[in-house]
C-alpha cells in the first residue's frame, strides 16, 4: 500500500471472489461450530438449534473423557499417526534420495514400479491387504493398521523430486570429506529438503489421523480402534445422544485444528511444493 | 603433501572416450593449473584424481600409491568446487569444521584448526554467520577453509573463481597463491581463464579434446607454444596469426602461404622501425587503454591487433603500418598447425 488514505480499489472480480470465498468459508465452518456448540449442550437442548448454548456445560467432556475407551482410542490414533509419519519421513526420503542421486541398474524400473502404485485406488488394495494380514496374523494389531502406509509412493515421489534439486557438489564435497553415504544423506541432504519433509510429515499425519476405511476393516477389537472408528461405533451405541457424539468428534478434531493453526505456514507452502494447488 | 601421477589415464562414458590416455607427473608442493576450452576434460580429470569418477583405464598415483580403487575419503585430498558447496543450513564455523567430521582429533584440536584456518582466511568476524549472509568471495573462502582444516595431501580446485566478479577474482588469485606459498601443499587447479593460469601456476597443463597438448611453466608455454592452439590460448589479447611465406630470407604476409605467422599484439607496435616483419592495413577499431592503445586492422584477410604506444590513437579508417621486432615471431606449419620455431 502506498498511502494509508488510498481508497482500496473496488474491483468487481475481487468482490465476486471474496463473496464466493466467504460463502465457502461459512459453509465449511458452520458444521464445526455446531459440533462445538452441541458438545456444550445438555441432552434436552440438543434440538434447540441455537448457536450459543443457553447454559453451556462441560459435563459431556467429563463423561467422554472418563470413559476409558475414548482415551485409549485417542492414544491409538496418536501412536499410529506418529509412527506412520516418522516411518514415511524416514523411508520415503531414503528411497527418494537413492532414486534421485544414485545411478544403478534397474533404477528407472524401480521408479516406474513405485509410481505405478499411485494409480491404484486404495479400495482395490484393501482385499489383498486384508488377505495378507489374515495370513500373517496381523489382524487386530497396530502393525496391521499401519503397514500399508509405512511408506507411500506419493511421499517417495515427492522426496525424489526434491532431492533432485540438491546440487551434486554438496554431496561430493561431503564424500571427499570422508562421510559415509548414510551420513551424507542424513547430515547434508536431509537438512536441505526440510520444507518438503515438513509438508510430507503434515500430510501424512493428518491423513492417518483421519483414516477410516482400512482401520475399520482390519480391527474388530475395540481396544485397537482409532478415533474415527471409535467415534462411529460410539455413534451407533449412543444412537440418539448427539451431544455425546459431538463431544467425541470435537475432541478428535482438536489435534487436527491445532496442527492446522500452528503449522498453517508450512501447510500452505507444502501444498504449493507438492504441486497440489490444482 | 604428496606427488600425483597420471599414467595413461583414460575415461570413457559408454563408448565415447573423453580422456584419451594422459600422462602427467605433479611434483610434491607443485601448483599445476589445467587449462583448456569447455568440454576438454579438465573437470573429469580432476574428479578422477579426487575419486568422484571411476577410472576407465590407466592409473592414478598419489604419494606413489595407486589409488584407482580407493574411495575419495581414503585419498586424503580436499576439493573446492565452483559453486563452493558450502552448506546453507550450517554456520561458517560448522561448515569449516565439517571438513573434520570424520577426523579423530579432539574437540579442542578441531576448534583450534578451525580458528587457525579462519584467521588465515580473514573469516573470524563471520564465523557465526550462515552462507546466505556472505558475499561470493567470502563463501569461496569458507570452502577453502573447509578444505584447509584437513591438512590434505593435495588440494583440487575446479574453477573456484569463475562465479566471482573480475576484481574479486584478481584478489582471490593472489590469496590462493599466497596460501599455496604458505602451506606448500600440492595443488591441481582447473580453470579456463588463461590469466589465472599464467599468474598462479608453477606449471600449466594445456588440454584439448581429452589430450594434454603441452605442459610447462607459464613462460615456457608463453614463449614456446607447441602449436597454434596453445599459442592462441595463452596470452591476452590472443596471438595474431596471418598466412605467410618465407621470401628471400624474410617472412612476409602471403595469403594461402605455407606458414602461419604468429605475433603477440604486444609485440606488434604501430609506427615502430622496420623489424623482422611488417604488416599494414586500414584501422577498423581502436581501444585506448591509457598507457597504450589496441589497434584493430586486417592483414592477409585475417584480423590483427597491434599496440600503439603512448597517447597515439590512430583514426578509424586510416592506414597504419606496424612491425614486429626480430625474435618475436612464432612460425607454424599452415597444414599441421605445429610450431616451427621462433624468428
Ligand atoms: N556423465 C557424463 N556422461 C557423458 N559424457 C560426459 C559426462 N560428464 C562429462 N561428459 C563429457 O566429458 C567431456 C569432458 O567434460 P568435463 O566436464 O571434464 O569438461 P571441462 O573441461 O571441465 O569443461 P568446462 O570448462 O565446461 O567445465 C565433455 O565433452 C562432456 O560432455
Ligand atoms: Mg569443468
Amino acid at each position: 500500500m502506498t498511502t494509508a488514505l488510498a481508497m482500496p480499489r473496488i474491483n468487481p472480480g475481487r468482490i465476486l471472489i471474496w463473496t464466493l470465498l466467504f460463502l465457502g468459508g461459512v459453509i465449511m465452518v458452520t458444521p464445526l461450530i455446531f459440533m462445538f456448540s452441541t458438545s456444550l449442550k445438555t441432552a434436552g437442548q440438543v434440538y434447540d438449534l441455537r448457536m450459543i448454548p443457553a447454559a453451556p456445560t462441560l459435563d459431556n467432556y467429563v463423561r467422554v473423557l472418563s470413559d476409558g475407551r475414548f482415551l485409549r482410542w485417542f492414544f491409538n490414533s496418536t501412536f499410529i499417526a506418529l509412527t506412520v509419519t516418522l516411518s514415511n519421513v524416514f523411508f520415503d526420503s531414503l528411497v527418494g534420495y537413492t532414486l534421485a542421486k544414485f545411478r544403478f541398474r534397474g533404477r528407472y524400473f524401480v521408479f516406474l514400479a513405485i509410481l505405478s502404485t499411485l494409480m491404484i485406488p486404495t479400495e482395490m488394495l484393501v482385499i489383498p491387504w486384508y488377505l495378507m494380514s489374515a495370513e500373517f496374523g496381523w489382524l487386530n494389531s497396530y502393525w496391521g493398521i499401519m503397514f500399508p502406509g509405512m511408506m507411500t509412493a506419493f511421499g517417495t515421489f515427492l522426496m525424489k523430486q526434491f532431492f533432485e534439486t540438491v546440487p551434486d557438489d554438496f554431496l561430493e564435497a561431503a564424500r571427499i570429506d570422508g562421510l559415509n553415504e548414510f551420513t551424507i544423506w542424513w547430515r547434508v541432504a536431509m537438512p536441505l529438503v526440510t520444507p518438503a519433509l515438513s509438508a510430507l510429515a503434515i500430510f501424512t499425519f493428518l491423513g492417518n489421523w483421519t483414516a477410516f476405511f482400512w482401520p475399520l476393516i482390519v480391527t474388530t477389537s475395540q481396544d485397537l480402534y482409532t478415533l474415527p472408528i471409535g467415534l462411529s461405533s460410539f455413534a451407533v451405541e449412543q444412537a440418539i445422544q448427539w451431544e455425546m457424539i459431538m463431544t467425541g468428534a470435537a475432541l478428535a478434531t482438536l489435534p487436527t485444528l491445532a496442527v492446522f493453526l500452528l503449522l498453517q505456514r508450512y501447510i500452505v507452502r507444502g501444498v504449493m511444493l507438492a504441486g497440489l494447488k490444482g | 603433501m604428496a606427488t600425483i601421477a597420471l599414467r595413461n589415464l583414460v575415461k570413457s562414458y559408454g563408448k565415447t572416450d573423453v580422456i584419451h590416455g594422459i600422462d602427467l607427473d605433479i611434483a610434491d608442493g607443485e601448483f599445476v593449473v589445467f587449462v583448456g576450452p569447455s568440454g576438454c576434460g579438465k573437470s573429469t580429470t580432476l574428479r578422477m584424481i579426487a575419486g568422484l569418477e571411476e577410472v576407465s583405464g590407466g592409473e592414478i598415483l598419489i604419494g606413489g600409491e595407486v589409488v584407482n580403487e580407493l574411495d575419495p575419503k581414503r585419498r586424503n585430498i580436499a576439493m573446492v568446487f565452483q559453486n563452493y558447496a558450502i552448506y546453507p543450513h550450517m554456520t561458517v564455523r560448522q561448515n569449516i569444521a565439517f571438513g573434520l567430521y570424520t577426523s579423530p582429533l579432539s574437540r579442542d584440536q578441531k576448534d583450534a584448526r578451525v580458528t587457525e584456518a579462519a584467521a588465515m582466511l580473514g573469516l573470524e568476524p563471520l564465523l557465526d554467520r550462515r552462507p546466505a549472509a556472505l558475499s561470493g568471495g567470502q563463501r569461496q573462502r569458507v570452502a577453502i577453509g573447509r578444505a584447509m582444516v584437513r591438512n590434505p595431501a593435495a588440494f583440487l580446485f575446479d574453477e573456484p573463481l569463475s562465479n566471482l566478479d573480475a576484481q574479486l577474482r584478481a584478489q582471490m588469485r593472489i590469496e590462493i597463491k599466497r596460501l599455496h606459498q604458505r602451506l606448500g601443499t600440492t595443488i591441481a587447479y582447473v580453470t579456463h581463464d588463461q590469466i589465472e593460469a599464467m599468474t598462479m601456476a608453477d606449471r600449466i597443463v594445456v588440454m584439448r579434446d581429452g589430450h594434454i597438448l603441452q605442459s610447462g611453466t607459464p613462460s615456457e608455454i608463453y614463449d614456446s607454444p607447441v602449436n597454434v592452439f596453445t599459442a592462441q590460448f595463452i596470452g591476452s589479447p590472443s596471438m595474431n596469426l596471418v598466412p605467410g611465406a618465407e621470401v628471400a630470407g624474410r617472412i612476409a604476409v602471403q595469403p594461402g602461404g605455407p606458414l602461419l605467422v604468429g605475433f603477440r599484439p604486444h609485440d606488434l607496435v604501430v609506427g615502430a622501425p622496420e623489424g623482422a616483419f611488417t604488416v599494414s592495413g586500414a584501422v577498423t577499431a581502436v581501444e585506448p587503454l591509457g598507457p597504450e592503445t589496441l589497434v584493430h586492422f586486417e592483414s592477409g584477410g585475417r584480423p590483427v591487433i597491434a599496440t600503439a604506444p603512448g597517447r597515439m590513437v590512430p583514426a578509424v579508417g586510416s592506414t597504419v603500418t606496424a612491425s614486429v621486432a626480430a625474435g618475436a615471431l612464432y612460425l607454424f606449419d599452415a597444414a599441421t598447425e605445429n610450431a616451427l620455431g621462433r624468428r
